[in-house]
């Protein structure tokens, strides 16, 4: 009988002391939530678009919604962008998901935009992940406040619940990786201005200057 | 006796497994250590709660209930109580059930596997199975 007890206090000796371990919040390589989901091949999609179709610049964006620099190009730099630019109908902007593996819940927070996109909120979504972006400090399990997000975001939740237990989009996430890879992108915000890379700093002052250049020598002759 | 011992053993295992799912679900850990890829997947959905509360703590109080009942039963005054190899058997029987469901949930609906919640219906399947041979075999004599 002792030495029944000797090993009970072995097991949770050893395994609280694991537990605890765990919970010191090591860094770990590829986090399970940023790994390439098992679903669905690509749908063929290209990504969100913002603007008019008849804009002759078309800016594509690569971006994640867990990294900090994406962060704060969407929330000080697109603003002015999307007054400028893209409201003008000088510029359609193409957003195109880009999570990376070393971000534990950048792909989880794809999905939830592209959940919010099958009911046409994908911006609004965008918006949420990127303007409340305390969620990708914390390293904790986001899923509570994405469902905030998509309630804020005005989403219907049994749709947007059922979008993300299926991982509906994770085959479009994963192909946009792909395509992204293919073009070169290792990182983010990585951005093509009519399909060539823009190499500078992404301001939106750059993105003006860059788009009124672009603008004059594409205007058409009289 | 050696029966509820492994009992006892099992459901201490368990209970620290569903703990650390526990721990996960609340934010006290940050990353899940899951080879499989499917642990996030899993905990993240609608299914890892049930009614509001974490199915993980669910977990927590159902191996706490066993490992409470299975010391009890290896106490010599009860080791030949019946009334605790029904108790045991009842408890086991319903951890079985939830486990199953969880697993079909995991298998069919999500598909996704985490490797902690197949190792908690592993455990729990292991505690039924002890517990169901415990009401087939004739109590054991009490020791004085």
């Amino acid at each position: 009988m002792k030495g029944f007890y000797v090993l009970l206090a072995a097991v949770a000796l050893i395994g609280g002391g694991v537990i605890w371990y765990g919970s010191r919040g090591a860094p770990v390589a590829t986090p399970a939530a940023s790994a390439p989901l098992p679903v669905a091949a690509s749908d063929g999609f290209k990504g969100f678009t913002l603007g008019a179709d008849s804009a002759r610049i078309e800016v594509t964006e690569y971006s994640d919604f867990e990294c900090p620099f994406c962060a704060s190009f969407a929330t000080v730099q697109m603003p002015v962008i999307r007054e400028q630019l893209i409201a003008t109908g000088k510029v359609r902007w193409r957003y195109r998901d880009f999570p990376l593996p070393s971000h534990q819940y950048s792909r989880y927070a794809a999905l939830a935009a592209q959940c919010g996109g099958e009911q046409g909120k994908f911006w609004e979504m965008h918006d949420q992940l990127f303007t409340n972006h305390q969620w990708a400090q914390t390293g904790k399990n986001p899923r509570s406040l994405f469902r905030d997000f998509a309630r804020a975001a005005g989403l219907d939740l049994d749709k947007y619940d059922a979008c993300m237990d299926g991982q509906r989009y994770a085959g479009r996430i994963q192909a946009s990786v792909q395509e992204g890879e293919a073009l070169g992108v290792g990182g983010t915000p990585t951005f093509f201005v009519n399909g060539k890379r823009f190499d500078g700093h992404p301001t939106s002052d750059a993105f003006k200057s860059l788009v009124d250049s672009l603008t004059k020598q594409t205007k058409p002759r009289k | 006796m050696r029966r509820r011992q492994t009992i006892v053993v099992l459901a201490l295992l368990g209970l620290l497994v569903a703990t650390y799912l526990w721990l996960y679900k609340i934010g006290v850990i940050g990353v899940l250590q899951c080879g499989t890829g499917g642990c996030e997947a899993v905990q993240a959905s609608r299914y890892a709660e049930l009614f509001g509360v974490p199915v993980a703590f669910v977990g927590v109080a159902g191996y706490a209930l066993l490992l409470g009942v299975g010391l009890v039963g290896v106490q010599p005054r009860f080791s030949a109580d019946r009334r605790v190899t029904l108790v045991l058997a009842a408890l086991a029987t319903m951890g079985f059930a939830f486990a199953s469901y969880l697993t079909a949930i995991e298998l069919f609906v999500l598909r996704a596997v985490c490797r902690w919640c197949v190792a908690s219906a592993v455990i729990i399947t292991a505690i039924w199975v002890l517990a169901l041979g415990g009401l087939r075999r004739a109590p054991p004599a009490p020791t004085r």
